[in-house]
């Protein structure tokens, strides 16, 4: 008897009889006629990141790099968090004294429930993009898994000038050999958790984390 | 939480009312009218400025058509390259050629697991094979964890959005279930509350699930890489938390290329919600292994269940480009009127009502009424983001149905008015004479019934076309005759 994979491929045949025997799928004519690089200027393309982030309701910071390790200080003091999670191989100096902290390792793996716990999550990230004010995440040095940042309900992510790219298209082709190579997860975080489920009303903070605020350095 | 049942649809066993029987039911309910018109005026004018600040919305419109297009005409070569990635990625992979085997497929999964919880992602795929029933059948019960699928599981309904399922629903009537069904005491129907309550119960229930349920937006042929799209964080939660994750979806979700994640990323999140990007989407590939990051074991089940019924038919497969925005629904002014549970499908809107009848195949009262719940306007073709001639696809459809009446159907059905006025008519068109003739007689006979420049009800068998609609009476003078007076 034919296997369920057999049953579909031979339908899938069937159904495309009318496909002429020779044809490849690169005969099917695809016009990438749209965008694929922006052509603005690097700090047009910054402010415009910034400005895209805040709109989503994030709160968004510029700041110089010598002066990071302190903005960082005082923001978290500002928020009175008291339990900070940290993935691996972040910037030993971004980490801020008098708060506890808690360091996920490939070893003794922070749990679901400390995670959940925890006050807020302190990353990098490894783009953003200025066309739709997102941040992405792929699990690299700095971010770590993808559990850190979504239990915390509160998320403070560092993006460097030179990480934001301009438009969506030169997102992904940046992303493709962490993809194809170490298959790594990626996310995409264009502002805090969000519904709008009733009555179409947007509200903050459903599941993930409930506030996002963004450092820009550089 | 106690578990309902949801009413029959059209992938349910047994009929569905006609749509002309349940729209009629809709339009009385003037709360529903209500709730729905704010909500669809909302989104169509977000729509509109997040689509004209992309100058390039034109060309990523074809590419996106192109692509889904070249997709669909190679679709064989593309689902075994993407079992090989997937599978090189850690993932198995499952075939189900039905509804009932993709459910097995799961239940067994779940069950292997000792699984008596499961969460899942709002996934339309898995309401389409009645899921959570079959899991509930067994023993396992389903929490839906996107807050509107909450609502709608919570009060025994079917979704009537594709995006919002619970559109139909006010602040206050969602207090009131809410209040009855989450064990909580105080409640206000501000939605930030509302929506408080529902993070506080669900999260329990991520923490401790061991078998994560999803649907996909994409997966991609080369890479293996499966995407969700999201707003609220659930589908990060149930992707990433619990140690097993099953994945279900249309063997038509497939796209060659990672980069061509630039396209669709693009055209959903404006198309779907009206803002430049979603707040979350998870992209993953396979499993993590050592790095722990995520489940330790993922199942991608790949659903057939009508699809190639649909990609067998040249004008039909157009619309299995479909990537779920919903666009359609916002746009169409019969969708405002009657909202969704009148198409009795779990695809509802001018998508739905090309796509149910063709996934069920033509022959079943219900679902054959569908394609004629359009005035044939054309909005949902213009919004489309991949350019599905909905229209076309409508009337191809109808069509079908008459040409099934007439092989198929008793004798009644063969005598059936509507059927023998399509015989003469295609008759009447394709002889010139004839329709001259038809158009002079046509003229006549309508005097006792056109009313100031309307007909608002013509008599006998017509009756049923002016039952739903008025009509224009026929000119003194057709274009034909004007030609030949002028140019003869």
């Amino acid at each position: 008897m034919a296997t369920a994979k057999e049953t579909i491929l031979w339908r899938v045949r069937r159904a495309t009889r009318d496909v002429p025997e020779g044809e490849r799928p690169e005969d099917v004519r695809v016009e990438r006629g749209y965008r694929k690089e922006g052509d603005g200027a690097r700090d047009d393309i910054v402010a415009r990141f910034a400005e895209h982030v805040a709109e989503y309701e994030a709160t968004v910071h510029r700041v110089a790099e010598d002066g990071l390790p302190a903005r960082i200080a005082q923001i978290l003091q500002k928020r009175g968090l008291e339990i900070l999670v940290v993935p691996p191989l972040l910037p030993e100096a971004w980490i801020p004294e008098g708060v506890e902290v808690l360091r996920d390792a490939a070893g003794p793996r922070l749990t679901n429930e400390e995670l959940d716990e925890a006050g807020g999550v302190l990353t990098g990230c490894a783009l953003g993009i200025a066309q739709t004010g997102t941040i992405v995440l792929d699990a690299g040095p700095g971010q770590g898994r993808r559990a850190l940042t979504l239990l915390p309900d509160y998320h403070l992510c560092v993006v460097r000038e030179e990480q934001v790219v301009d438009l969506v298209p030169e997102a992904f082709a940046k992303l493709e050999e962490t993809v194809r190579g170490e298959g790594r997860a990626v996310t995409f975080i264009s502002g805090p958790s969000a519904t709008s489920d009733i009555e179409l009303n947007r509200v903050e903070g459903v599941h993930g984390p409930r506030a996002l605020e963004v450092l820009i350095v550089g | 939480m106690t578990p309902k049942t949801k009413p029959p649809d059209a992938f349910s066993p047994g009929q569905t009312p006609t749509f002309e029987v349940s729209a009629r039911e809709s339009l009385r309910d003037a709360q529903l009218r209500r709730n729905l018109g704010k909500a669809t005026q909302t989104i169509r004018r977000k729509r509109t400025v997040a689509v004209e600040e992309m100058p390039d919305w034109e060309e990523l419109r074809e590419a996106g058509r192109a692509l889904k297009e070249r997709t669909l005409r190679h679709l064989d070569k593309y689902l075994l390259q993407l079992e090989e990635s997937v599978t090189r990625a850690g993932g198995v992979v499952h075939w189900a050629r039905d509804a009932d085997e993709a459910n097995r497929i799961i239940a067994g999964i779940a069950r292997e697991k000792g699984a008596e919880e499961v969460v899942k992602v709002k996934s339309i795929a898995t309401d389409e094979t009645k899921l959570n029933e079959h899991l509930e059948a067994q023993g396992i019960h389903a929490f839906e964890t996107d807050l509107a699928e909450l609502i709608i599981q919570l009060a025994g309904e079917n979704s009537s959005h594709i995006l919002v399922p619970a559109i139909h629903k006010n602040r206050a009537e969602i207090r009131e279930l809410f209040l009855r069904e989450l064990d909580v005491e105080e409640l206000s129907d501000e939605p930030k509350d509302l929506t408080n309550a529902a993070r506080l119960y669900l999260r329990k229930k991520f923490l401790g699930a061991k078998v994560g349920i999803s649907g996909a937006n994409f997966a991609v042929a080369e890479t293996g890489t499966v995407s969700v799209v999201e707003s609220e964080g659930n589908g990060r939660m149930c992707t990433t938390l619990p140690p097993v994750l099953v994945t279900l979806m249309g063997i038509e979700k497939i796209i060659p290329a990672w980069r061509d994640f630039e396209i669709f990323m693009q055209l959903l999140p404006r198309s779907s919600t009206a803002e430049r990007m979603n707040p979350y989407t998870s992209f993953w590939t396979g499993v993590s292994g050592e790095a722990g990051d995520g489940p330790q074991e993922f199942h991608l089940v790949l659903l057939d269940n009508g699809r190639t019924d649909v990609l067998a038919d040249e004008i039909g497969r157009q619309t299995l480009n479909c990537i779920r925005c919903s666009a359609c629904l916002n746009v169409c002014p019969v969708y405002e009127r009657t909202g969704g549970h009148a198409y009795n499908s779990v695809y509802p809107g001018p998508i739905g009502a090309i796509l149910t009848p063709q996934l069920v195949g033509i022959g079943k009262p219900g679902s054959d009424s569908l394609p004629y719940a359009s005035s044939l306007c054309g909005a949902c073709y213009q919004v489309c983001p991949v350019k599905i001639n909905i229209p076309e696809v409508l009337v191809h459809l109808r069509g079908k149905v008459v040409r099934h009446k007439q092989d198929k159907g008793t004798l009644r059905q063969k005598l059936d008015p509507e059927n023998a006025a399509m015989q003469a008519m295609a008759r009447t068109f394709s002889d010139p004479k004839l329709y001259e003739r038809a158009q002079r007689l046509a003229r006549v006979g309508q005097l006792p019934f056109a009313r100031g420049g309307r007909i608002t009800s013509l008599p006998g068998r017509l009756a049923g076309w002016t039952a739903v609609r008025d009509l224009k009476p026929i000119p003194e003078q057709s274009f034909r005759e004007w030609w030949k007076e002028e140019r003869g």
